[in-house]
């Protein structure tokens, strides 16, 4: 697990260096602050900063978009937790391939869930032109971006953004569609077709400062309300519109003082094995991330393979739901009971997902598994808590749903280096495709040679192997990065804290099958 | 009787003073300081008025903020309480030229008890007996040293004007005369603004034993009786009791007349105390006036205990005029009664005061205990103010009682916060010399080293963890301490 957390700290420290140093120089001269710069200096003086998905486009586009060219995060910016995103104009000029808007979308949609303020820190060059296939025509394309702004403004949920580069096009839109728009003197530039597409259009020749620089939108256009001097001037203006935004964070009543875990954190990496079919006592991970390592276990004596019960991160009350084994249909429905306790009392869910699936067998079928496991996905689906997820282990089939997958809408989601993610393991689907391959050979009245097994088998095995990787997933935005087993605490105190900007609704089910 | 009351105190005494107001009918006025914004006198009153900073002369001692709370607040009358401007002739003059009766003795009395000199004089001629000593006229270290060894030693020197020991020095030969009389100046200038000092004989192992008086507008006086103030630390009382184990019927009779007839002679007014040092004990004894505290005692409830009467609330119907409702005949002692002062200070430590917050407090409660206090769990003993927390008075039939039920009340008396004297005061009730009445002004200096050893400051660790728990987790923040606690506070610089 050491050699898995280096290995993911080194990748993470090649996908921060963005452009790389060419492009940060040509940056720099430009009088541009680079793009981690400008959020520290947002932030509140030594605020964390809980960065979401740094991995982005891992691997895709032949690595030429690290961190998929864009920072997202939250972070305290004069007091109240805010979701920023932040274009990386030192990769491919802040241009939005599919894997950005991606990423852009994701923020945004956190930002709705936990009532966070938008912080745009626009300095783009719009969509990625050769691959406008797959960034503008779709419903989670790039006009999503303002669709999105639109209805958070309706919802009250304050947008700002700080035009420090250039937004052409479809990309002039985030400032002018935000509640308030800051441009920087110089750098700043919002127009809906740059100098030459006027040129090719209507044989104008005009310069980009005058054609949508600082000075014409603060003073003739109106599409920005602050003229900045420079990238720190522009946020200090930003910090001082976010200390006027009037929102109110509500903490639930019970909160006790933090304390530490009575256990090293960092001794999760000798008790979780790299190899997810490894077994280990999920309780052991759970002493290493809540306070005092105090856990008050919920049916402890009843479907041991799931453990449930109460502990607190940070002071905080939670719920912690985790495997330790297969999913039977007392599992599925001890379960259930205990999201509903948390539902009725407003505690934040913490899903650690170690899932091979739902059991199997004839025995299980007759009794109704699908119906309890169909329970447990309802009330997961329908919980009104933040709910957390981490992928400590595997994450496989039905078990992926039931533990609060992707898919239910968990306010944060993130995986171990050490997890692994398809809808089933390999091995079993290599003896799943033999199988078929097997019956349908024998129907023809032929035989599956070894070697031909071996054939089939192998590919599949890679596949899943590649596939189920986190860095896979995490390159796509299947989650919201990858954890340091050791700072996982941290990251979730992070992500409950911010969860208390939004209002937690009274409890609401549909019908659950019985 | 007064519409309003004005209280210019605050801890322990404010909250009695409201208790005697609300128990007459009279609407209570607190004032407070910044520092006490939360305190309980604040919470009790009837109306409350800010009247400055925590520092005592921008507010307890500010006679312009007082009058200006009592004017704002349409307050009929003033009680100053002890100490602040309680012994103020100055306060007291602005209070009746501001056309509010002043709870105590007129101005000018005051004025002239207030100098030791003067108060002397009056005592001379009143017949009553004083300790040898003057202030010489002369106020010349030579000449300050001639009057010493007229006297002859031991003497005291100290501060013509002021008390509490400040500035008090013993001598007890020619050679160091000069050095303390050098330092007494400095000290008195500094705490009274005035270096003007006083020479006296010491009397030797004194008790200090005190005449509690009501005097009335009509020309009513009595004596409460005496109260035995001998242990004190540092020239402050810490344990007071009623009576005085060194009384006789007949030195009590004696003693007594002899404050009422200062008192008449000094045309006092109120509540007042006339203090002696007595030398001996039984018929022999001798007693000499030392001076007189022209305002409510802190000690006042072990009088209250033993006479039943209530003499906050006679003070203030003596300041509404009305006449004293018992003669001396009608008053009698009955019982024992034992105060023991409670401070937050550490008597490991030369009695250094503590300040915090009182993470677990709660006092005792049982028969025959009473305890006067200023706070609740979870005040804040503050810097800027006496560190009094509050008085444990027990009452029995006899002495012995008494003792055993303030020991058995300050064992159940669990302070948790800051650190107090009580593991001190239980050592010092338990004291062989205490226990047999034996006692002089000198036995806490001359035992304090026993005292210390008996006294085990700290609480025992299973109320450490108990505190610790109901601090820790008994409740929901405040949401400004869980804005404190909250990971975007307290993880600084996370970054995964």
């Amino acid at each position: 697990m050491t050699g898995l957390v280096k290995q993911l700290r080194d990748r993470t420290t090649v996908c921060r260096q963005g452009g790389g140093p060419r492009y940060l120089e040509r940056h720099r001269q430009q009088g541009k602050l680079p793009v981690r710069e400008r959020i520290d200096l947002l932030l509140d003086p030594g605020s964390p900063f809980l960065e979401l998905s740094p991995l982005a486009a891992w691997g895709l586009y032949d690595n030429e978009a690290p961190g998929a060219g864009i920072v997202t995060g939250i972070g305290r910016v004069s007091g109240r937790e805010a979701l920023i995103v932040a274009n990386d104009a030192t990769v491919k000029g802040g241009t939005y391939y599919p894997i950005t808007i991606k990423k852009h979308l994701r923020a945004q949609q956190i930002a709705l869930d936990n009532r966070l303020p938008c912080i745009y820190l626009v300095d783009s060059g719009g969509a990625f032109l050769p691959l406008q296939a797959d960034v503008f025509p779709d419903r989670d394309h790039f006009g999503r971006i303002f669709f999105n702004q639109a209805r958070m403004s309706a919802e009250g949920i304050p947008q700002l953004a700080v035009v420090m580069g250039s937004c052409t096009a479809g990309g002039a839109y985030v400032p002018a569609m935000s509640d308030q728009t800051i441009i920087v003197k110089g750098t700043g530039t919002i127009f809906l077709g740059g100098p030459p597409l006027v040129k090719a259009a209507t044989g104008e020749e005009v310069s980009a400062e005058e054609l949508g620089g600082a000075d014409v939108h603060t003073r003739f256009s109106g599409v920005a309300d602050y003229l900045a001097e420079d990238d720190a001037h522009a946020i200090g203006l930003t910090r001082t519109i976010a200390s006027t935004l009037n929102v109110r964070k509500a903490v639930p009543v019970d909160v006790v003082p933090p304390e530490d875990p009575a256990y090293d954190p960092t001794e999760i990496y000798g008790i979780v094995n790299p190899d997810v079919r490894k077994q280990y006592d999920v309780h052991e991970v759970i002493a290493r991330l809540v306070d005092g390592s105090r856990f008050d276990e919920f049916k402890e004596r009843y479907s041991a393979t799931v453990v449930t019960g109460f502990a607190r991160l940070h002071g905080f009350l939670i719920g912690i739901v985790a495997n330790n084994g297969v999913l039977f249909s007392e599992s599925a429905l001890k379960t259930t009971h205990f999201i509903e306790l948390c539902n009725q009392r407003g505690v934040p869910l913490v899903f650690l997902q170690n899932i091979t699936g739902f059991i199997v067998g004839r025995q299980y079928e007759r009794s109704g598994i699908a119906k309890d496991g169909a329970k447990m996905v309802h009330a997961v689906a329908n919980s009104v808590v933040p709910k957390f997820t981490v992928i400590i282990g595997g994450s496989f089939g039905a078990g992926n749903y039931a533990m609060c997958g992707r898919a239910y809408e968990p306010r944060l989601l993130w995986m171990w280096p050490n997890a692994k993610i398809s809808v089933m393991g390999g091995e079993q689907a290599a003896t799943v495709l033999t199988t078929v391959k097997r019956e349908q050979l024998a129907r023809e009245g032929k035989t599956l040679s070894e070697s031909d097994e071996e054939a089939i088998r192998q590919p599949i095995l890679e596949k899943y192997e590649a596939e189920g990787s986190p860095y896979y997933s995490t390159a796509r935005i299947w989650d919201d990065g990858i954890l340091d087993p050791a700072q996982t605490r941290e990251a979730l105190a992070l992500g409950v804290s911010a969860a208390f900007n939004a209002p937690i609704p009274p409890p609401k089910y549909g019908v659950f099958r019985m | 009787m007064f519409r309003r009351l004005l209280i210019a105190n605050r801890g322990e005494i404010a909250v009695r003073i409201i208790r005697a107001c609300r128990e007459l009918g009279v609407e209570s006025v607190a004032v407070y300081s910044d520092a006490d914004a939360r305190a309980l006198h604040v919470a009790l009153a009837d109306r409350v008025v800010r009247i400055g900073a925590a520092a005592p002369l921008h507010s307890y001692l500010s006679t312009d903020a007082i009058l200006g709370a009592a004017r704002e607040s349409g307050a009929e009358a003033v009680h100053p309480g002890y100490g602040f401007l309680a012994e103020s002739h100055t306060f007291a003059a602005a209070c009746t030229d501001a056309g509010l009766t002043f709870v105590g003795p007129p101005a000018h009395v005051i004025a002239r008890l207030g100098s030791k000199i003067a108060a002397r004089q009056a005592a001379t001629r009143a017949g009553i007996p004083v300790v040898p000593g003057e202030t010489p006229a002369d106020q010349r270290d030579v000449t300050i040293a001639d009057a010493a060894r007229r006297i002859g030693f031991p003497v005291l020197i100290k501060p013509s004007e002021g008390g509490g020991g400040i500035g008090m020095k013993t001598v007890r030969d020619a050679a160091s005369l000069p050095a303390a009389i050098a330092q007494a100046r400095r000290e008195a200038a500094a705490a009274f603004g005035d270096g003007t000092l006083y020479v006296e004989r010491l009397i030797e192992r004194p008790r200090h034993v005190e005449v509690q008086v009501l005097l009335d507008r009509h020309g009513h006086a009595v004596h409460l009786f005496e109260r035995e103030c001998s242990l004190q630390r540092r020239h402050q009382k810490i344990v007071e009791e009623a009576p005085s184990t060194a009384l006789t019927p007949r030195l009590r009779a004696r003693m007594g007349d002899a404050a009422v007839t200062l008192a008449r002679s000094a045309g006092y007014l109120n509540a007042g105390t006339v203090e002696f040092l007595l030398e001996g004990a039984g018929d022999t004894a001798r007693f000499y006036f030392l001076e007189m505290n022209t305002r409510l005692q802190v000690e006042h409830p072990v009088t209250e205990l033993t006479t039943g009467v209530d003499i906050v609330r006679a003070q203030i119907a003596i300041a509404a005029g009305e006449p004293l409702p018992w003669s001396q005949d009608d008053l009698t002692q009955r019982g024992h009664a034992i105060e023991a002062r409670v401070y937050a200070e550490d008597p490991s430590r030369n009695d250094l005061p503590q300040a915090g917050s009182l993470l677990l407090y709660r006092e005792p409660t049982m028969p025959g205990v009473r305890v006067d206090s200023g706070v609740v769990e979870g005040s804040d003993i503050s810097v800027h103010y006496d560190p009094l927390i509050a008085k444990l008075i027990a009452w029995a039939d006899t002495r012995e009682g008494a003792r055993a039920r303030a020991i058995a009340a300050l064992r159940s008396y669990p302070v948790l916060g800051v650190r107090t004297n009580i593991a001190f005061l239980i050592a010092l009730l338990e004291h062989p010399a205490f226990v047999s009445g034996d006692i002089d002004t000198g036995l806490v200096e001359s035992q304090r080293a026993a005292l210390l050893t008996s006294a085990t400051g700290d609480p025992p660790p299973e109320a450490i963890a108990v505190a610790t728990h109901a601090s820790g987790s008994a409740g929901p923040l405040d949401s400004a301490s869980s804005t404190s606690a909250d990971p975007w506070t307290t993880l600084q610089g996370w970054r995964g």
